[in-house]
């Protein structure tokens, strides 16, 4: 709504016939910023700008750039010599932990999408319903959110771990949860997902208060069902949020790191691109060029769903 | 159950109903809280697990398991506090946390109110730059940035390492750039919605931008950035990667990077592992429990945040 006038004003530049009715135009306003307003508003945009272009969007560039070099990381910046798409090559045919990060990161992916976000739509329709002790509910699934995933890690720990862990006091098994390959990857899921549905039940309660009472109501004189007004109604009107949510999945998931870095720095049965790239460069083999190469797969993969996730916002924005 | 419904707080249903939908049977209702209970229950349980460990003695439930009762005490606290030097991390934290989020909100709120202010074509532009790169994939841009880190020379009195890196200054910045578009985005919207007419009068009175900003902008943006605060104070806290890989020196680790180096002390020893667990989310769990209504404000006026 408050972008109406902004719009009008735009146009008043082009006919200055209307400048009466809109004395916000963009031309006249310029002409009305003294000198110090224009320093001032070029300082209040440049300064936070250069922050984030020099730490964020070069470094991304540079990342693209070295992906396609045998640049050691040590030696000056002379010696890098092109290589084209040598380290992709590498990174899929002769690097043994590219495939199972791929399918780890596929993994979490799919559980967080197929099991813990429609668990988190799940509880924020129930939750939305009038029912005491809603607040108490809330507060008990969204806790985890607060919580690092490093401290998350810690927190599991308890229930997994070999010999002092919960999970086989009660269960008398002898299962390294953490440790072992074959189950390690889904012990961590399950401590992953247990924060994302708070963070999903919160995302869509939010959405679930604003949608209009009204469109319910009629459903109901309609006679449908619950269930069929909110998959027909309730669900389609949501859609803003159901894209929002979709975008913090994959990202999510794409850069979980945290949790698997601090079990075992992503190894065995854990490993992650996010893992891949930082045991490259910070690990014992400072492999630039190759961990470049990872580092771009996951910038493109997050850039097609940031363009999508933008396109939504800022059309949201305009309404 | 409409007797229930009258006697709900006031407070906690914004959208009041004058009839009931439909009349609930009280069994449907009555599963429907032993449901939700026993998922609370279920997601409070490793939390509650967590401080119960951290209370008993290591002797007791090495000798007992952990399935049983008894063995009391704080020691593990003491011990954890002492042996982690958990004291000093938190001091590490507050240096990093409270500069970084004075820094990001005062430098996004300035974007956000040109953004906001004018109708400029490239604000679009600009927008999605801030919002972009807090959605990016932080170890995608580790080469670079580590390599600029190591490079970027500080004097001594900065920092002992005489670099960006395993300085507070370059953790600071670094957080600062990628929270900055979070905080732009939702500010920008917020300052959208405010009457253009404030501007108007301010101009008439001949306000400069710079007055326009601090004392027309700002002081109604209160809410926005008291609940924007309180998210960017938890997140930072939180925050684990550029820590762990932007730091060396261990004495000048953040708390929750630090959690780490904690690991291979605790090893052998999940009860010390539980209280330093519950010191770390002792503060994340006061916010949460304090500020719970900005905290929740926050993450749903932006609807987003990766």
């Amino acid at each position: 709504m408050s972008d109406l006038p902004l719009i009008q004003a735009d146009h008043a530049v082009s006919s200055p016939a209307t400048t009466t009715t809109s004395p916000g135009g963009r031309g006249r306003r310029l002409r009305l910023l003294s000198r110090t307003d224009r320093v001032v508003i070029t300082l209040m945009v440049l300064v936070p700008l250069l922050l984030v272009v020099a730490l964020v969007w070069l470094p991304a560039l540079a990342t693209v750039a070295l992906s396609g070099t045998d640049w050691d990381g040590i030696g000056p910046l002379s010696e890098i010599d092109w290589v084209g798409g040598r380290n992709y090559s590498d990174v899929v045919n002769i690097y043994p932990p590219f495939v199972p990060a791929m399918q780890n990161n596929l993994l979490w992916l799919a559980a967080l999408f197929v099991v813990a976000t429609p668990f988190g739509m799940f509880l924020a329709v129930l939750l939305d319903k009038e029912i005491r002790g809603s607040r108490f509910y809330q507060t008990a699934l969204y806790l985890p959110v607060v919580l690092s995933l490093a401290l998350i890690g810690f927190v599991w720990q308890l229930i997994y771990s070999r010999d002092q862990g919960l999970l086989n006091a009660v269960l008398g098994g002898q299962t390294d949860w953490y440790g072992d390959p074959n189950v390690n990857i889904w012990a961590v899921l399950v401590a992953a997902g247990w924060r994302h549905v708070g963070y999903i039940m919160l995302l869509y309660l939010a959405g679930l208060k604003g949608v209009d009472p009204s469109l319910r109501e009629a459903a109901s004189v309609d006679g449908a069902s619950e269930t069929s007004t909110f998959f027909r109604v309730i669900f389609p009107v949501l859609r803003p949020i159901n894209i929002i949510v979709l975008v913090v999945t994959v990202i999510e998931s794409l850069r979980a790191f945290d949790l698997v870095w601090v079990i075992n720095k992503g190894r065995n049965g854990l490993e992650l691109i996010s893992a891949l790239v930082t045991q490259n460069v910070v690990g014992e083999a400072s492999r630039i060029g190759f961990g470049s190469a990872l580092a771009t797969i996951m910038l493109a993969v997050s850039l097609v769903f940031i363009t999508i996730y933008l396109a939504v916002v800022m059309r949201e924005n305009r309404r | 159950m409409s007797a229930s419904t009258v006697t709900r707080p006031p407070a906690s249903t914004p959208t009041a109903k004058p009839a009931p939908r439909r009349r609930p049977l009280r069994p449907a209702r009555v599963v429907l809280h032993l449901f939700l209970g026993a998922v609370a229950v279920g997601w409070l349980f490793p939390i509650l697990w967590a401080v119960l460990t951290s209370l008993r003695s290591y002797a007791y439930t090495a000798a007992n398991g952990y399935v049983s009762f008894g063995g009391w005490t704080f020691d593990n606290y003491v011990t954890a506090w002492q042996t982690a030097e958990f004291g000093k991390h938190f001091l590490n934290s507050v240096y990093i946390t409270v500069p970084a989020v004075l820094l990001t909100l005062f430098l996004a709120s300035c974007v956000a109110f040109v953004i906001a202010r004018f109708s400029w074509k490239l604000n679009i532009v600009l927008l999605g730059l801030f919002t972009a790169a807090n959605l990016l994939p932080q170890q995608s841009l580790l080469i670079p940035l580590f390599r600029i880190f190591t490079e970027v020379p500080l004097p001594e009195f900065m920092s002992d390492s005489e670099l960006l890196y395993d300085s507070y200054w370059g953790l600071i910045l670094v957080n600062v750039a990628f929270q900055c578009g979070f905080c732009v985005f939702v500010l920008s919207n917020y300052m959208k919605a405010l009457p253009r007419d404030l501007y108007e009068a301010a101009m008439v009175d001949g306000a400069s931008i710079w007055r326009q900003y601090w004392q027309v902008t700002m002081p109604l943006c209160r809410p926005a950035l008291a609940a924007l605060a309180t998210l960017e104070v938890t997140w930072i806290y939180n925050e684990f990667f550029w820590a762990t890989v932007l730091m060396r020196t261990g004495d000048k680790f953040p708390v929750t990077s630090s959690l780490n180096n904690l690991r291979g002390e605790f090893f052998t020893d999940n009860n010390l592992v539980s209280a330093g667990s519950v010191l770390v989310a002792i503060p994340t769990l006061v916010i949460f429990f304090l500020l719970q209504k900005q905290f929740v404000k926050g993450l749903t006026l932006g609807a987003s945040k990766g």
